[in-house]
C-alpha cells in the first residue's frame, strides 16, 4: 500500500491546483495517471460458487446486487444477453445454477 | 433475504485514508469527504434502495454508487439545486467496459479520422486544441436509462434514479470541420465512432456508435475537451468526448480516437441490436405487450424536476412556498414550465432562468400556497419549443429507456 502514495499524490497536486487556480484557457491538455478503484466483493451464500467464477470478470457485484427482484424467465435472458452479447464465456451447465443462484438471492 | 452486505465499503474507507494521508497540508482544500458509511435510500419498491455514497473516483466528490466497476456514478439530486450548470466534480458518470485506461499521456495521444474520405488524419491534442474554431455550448447529458429504477413493473440494467444527467458548457470543435479536414468522399452514409475503451472479454462487441453523415454534419456535433472551463474529468471522458447535443448520452463517445466515415451501414451491436426502445408513441408499452417493432434511441424528450423540496417535505398551510427546479426541452429548447399543486387538475406558470442555450438546463421557479392542512401533490411539467409536452402516464418499455412522466413530489401541509 505504501508504494501507491507516491502517484497518488502527484496526481492529487495536479488536480488540487487547477482547482484552486484561475479557470485555465484551455491552451494545453494535462496529461493524467489516476487511480479507477476497483471491488473485491463476493457472492455469498448456497451456489455462489459458479456466480463468482462467471459473472465478476467484467463487474462488480454490485451491478447484480442492487438489481431489482426479477423473475427466473428475466434472469434467464439476462444470462444469455450476457453469452450472446457481450461474450461472457459461460458454460451450458452453469446456466441454470446461475439464474437459480440470481431468482433466489435477489428475491425480498 | 439472503442478499449479503457491501462489503467493498471499507475499501473506500482504505482509499479515503490513503488519500488523506497522502495529501498531507493539501486535503484542507479537497470537498468535504463523507463517512465511508454514508448511504442514501432511493426509496423505491421491489428490489433494495440503498446505495452507498462514495467519494473514492478520481476527480468526482459524492456521488451515488450504482456499480463500483466499470463505473456507474449517479449525481445526487440535491446538486441540480444548486446552479445550473452541474459541478464536474459531481458530473454522472458510466462505463460499458471496465477496460479503459487511468493514465493519458496527452502528447502521445491521436485521434485518427479515416474511412471513406479524402485523407486519413491523425490529430494530435494540439491539432485539435488550436487547428480548428473553437465553439461552446451548454448540453444536458443523459442517459437513455435515467430513472430506470421507477419503472413499475421493474426491469434489469442500471437502476439509475434521476441523476444519470448532468449540465455542462462545453468547449470544443465542431465535427463538421475536422470532416471537412479529412474530406467526406461522396457516398458516404454514417461517422462511427470509438474511444479507449475496450471490451474485457475477448471477442465481446467494442463500444461505438454512429451517426448519420447529414447529423455529424450538422455544425452542432462536437469534439469537445473542455467542460464547464476545465479540461474533461477522466471519467467523463478525457482528453476527448463527442457531444451530440439534444440525443442520448449512449452518443457521447468518451477518450473519442477514432472517426470512421462509412459507405455501408454500421453493422456492429451497439448500434443494430442495443439501447432499443419501442417504436410507438413515448416509446412505451404495455408490461405483457408483443410483436411491436424496436428502433435505437436517439433524442431526448422534455423533462421538469423540482429540486428545492423533496417528497414527503412539510410545508406550512396556507403560506406562499417556494418552488424551483430545472427542466429541459430534450433535442429542443424549453417553451414552459408549469406547475400544479391540485393533482394536475389546473396549471400555472412559472418564471423561467436565464437561457444558457436550448440544449442545457433551464431553471425555473414559481410560489405556490397549499391551503388545506392535508397531503398534496406537486407536479411540474415541460413543453419543449416543438410544442411536446410530458405524458402524465407512466413510460414502460423493457430495457426501461426514456422515461419522461411528469414528476410529483408528494407534500404535506401542516
Amino acid at each position: 500500500m505504501l508504494r501507491s502514495i507516491p502517484s497518488i499524490m502527484i496526481v492529487s497536486c495536479v488536480v488540487l491546483s487547477s482547482a484552486a487556480g484561475p479557470a485555465a484557457p484551455l491552451d494545453e491538455l494535462k496529461s493524467l495517471n489516476l487511480q479507477v478503484p476497483h471491488s473485491n466483493q463476493t457472492f455469498a451464500g448456497p451456489g455462489a460458487d459458479v456466480v463468482n467464477n462467471n459473472c465478476l470478470a467484467c463487474h462488480s457485484a454490485d451491478h447484480v446486487l442492487n438489481q431489482p427482484t426479477l423473475s427466473a424467465k428475466v434472469w434467464d435472458e439476462v444470462v444469455h444477453k450476457m453469452i450472446n452479447a457481450y461474450k461472457a464465456p459461460i458454460a451450458t451447465k452453469d446456466i441454470a445454477p446461475i439464474v437459480d443462484y440470481l431468482t433466489q438471492s435477489n428475491r425480498k | 433475504m439472503t442478499m449479503m452486505k457491501h462489503r467493498d465499503i471499507p475499501r473506500h474507507d482504505m482509499t479515503r485514508r490513503r488519500l488523506l494521508g497522502a495529501l498531507g497540508v493539501g486535503f484542507a482544500l479537497l470537498p468535504a469527504r463523507a463517512s465511508a458509511e454514508e448511504t442514501i435510500d432511493l426509496r423505491v419498491a421491489g428490489g433494495p434502495g440503498i446505495r452507498p455514497i462514495t467519494t473514492a473516483y478520481p476527480q468526482k466528490g459524492r456521488m451515488i454508487l450504482q456499480r463500483t466497476s466499470p463505473p456507474w456514478l449517479e449525481t445526487p439530486f440535491e446538486v441540480f439545486d444548486q446552479a445550473v450548470f452541474t459541478p464536474n466534480d459531481q458530473h454522472y458518470v458510466s462505463w460499458h467496459w471496465a477496460n479503459f485506461p487511468n493514465q493519458i499521456d496527452v502528447d502521445r495521444f491521436v485521434l485518427t479520422v479515416r474511412g471513406h474520405v479524402d485523407r486519413t488524419l491523425s490529430l494530435s491534442a494540439k491539432d485539435i486544441l488550436h487547428g480548428f474554431p473553437r465553439v461552446e455550448l451548454a448540453a444536458v447529458s443523459q442517459c437513455a436509462g435515467n430513472s430506470r429504477i421507477f419503472m413499475q413493473p421493474r426491469v434489469p440494467g442500471a437502476q439509475w434514479a434521476n441523476g444519470s444527467m448532468s449540465n455542462a458548457l462545453w468547449t470544443g470543435v465542431r465535427l463538421r470541420d475536422v470532416l471537412d479536414r479529412a474530406g467526406v468522399k461522396p457516398g458516404a452514409i454514417q461517422v462511427r465512432f470509438g474511444g479507449l475503451d475496450e471490451p474485457v472479454i475477448s471477442g465481446a462487441p467494442k463500444f461505438m456508435k454512429s451517426l448519420t453523415i447529414d447529423h455529424a454534419r450538422d455544425g452542432e456535433v462536437m469534439i469537445a475537451f473542455g467542460m464547464n472551463g476545465e479540461q474533461l474529468d477522466l471519467l467523463n471522458g478525457f482528453p476527448f468526448k463527442l457531444i451530440v447535443p439534444g440525443w442520448c448520452a449512449v452518443y457521447w463517445i468518451k477518450m473519442l480516437n477514432d472517426i470512421e466515415v462509412l459507405d455501408q451501414p454500421d453493422m456492429n451491436y451497439w448500434t443494430t441490436t442495443a439501447y432499443r426502445v419501442p417504436d410507438t408513441p413515448h416509446a412505451t408499452v404495455k408490461p405483457d405487450e408483443t410483436g411491436f417493432k424496436l428502433v435505437s434511441v436517439t433524442r431526448n424528450v422534455p423533462r421538469s424536476f423540482v429540486t428545492n423540496l423533496r417528497s414527503d417535505d412539510v410545508v406550512r398551510a396556507g403560506q406562499s412556498t417556494l418552488a424551483r427546479g430545472v427542466a429541459f426541452g430534450g433535442d429542443c429548447g424549453v417553451a414552459r414550465v408549469e406547475l400544479s399543486a391540485d393533482r394536475g387538475q389546473s396549471w400555472r406558470p412559472t418564471q423561467l432562468g436565464e437561457d444558457k442555450g436550448k440544449y442545457g438546463f433551464r431553471q425555473w421557479q414559481a410560489q405556490f400556497t397549499l391551503s388545506s392542512r392535508a397531503d398534496h401533490s406537486l407536479m411540474v411539467r415541460c413543453t419543449n419549443t416543438n410544442g411536446e409536452i410530458q405524458p402524465d402516464f407512466p413510460i414502460w418499455n423493457p430495457a426501461g429507456y426514456m422515461r419522461n412522466t411528469i414528476e410529483s413530489t408528494h407534500l404535506v401541509a401542516s
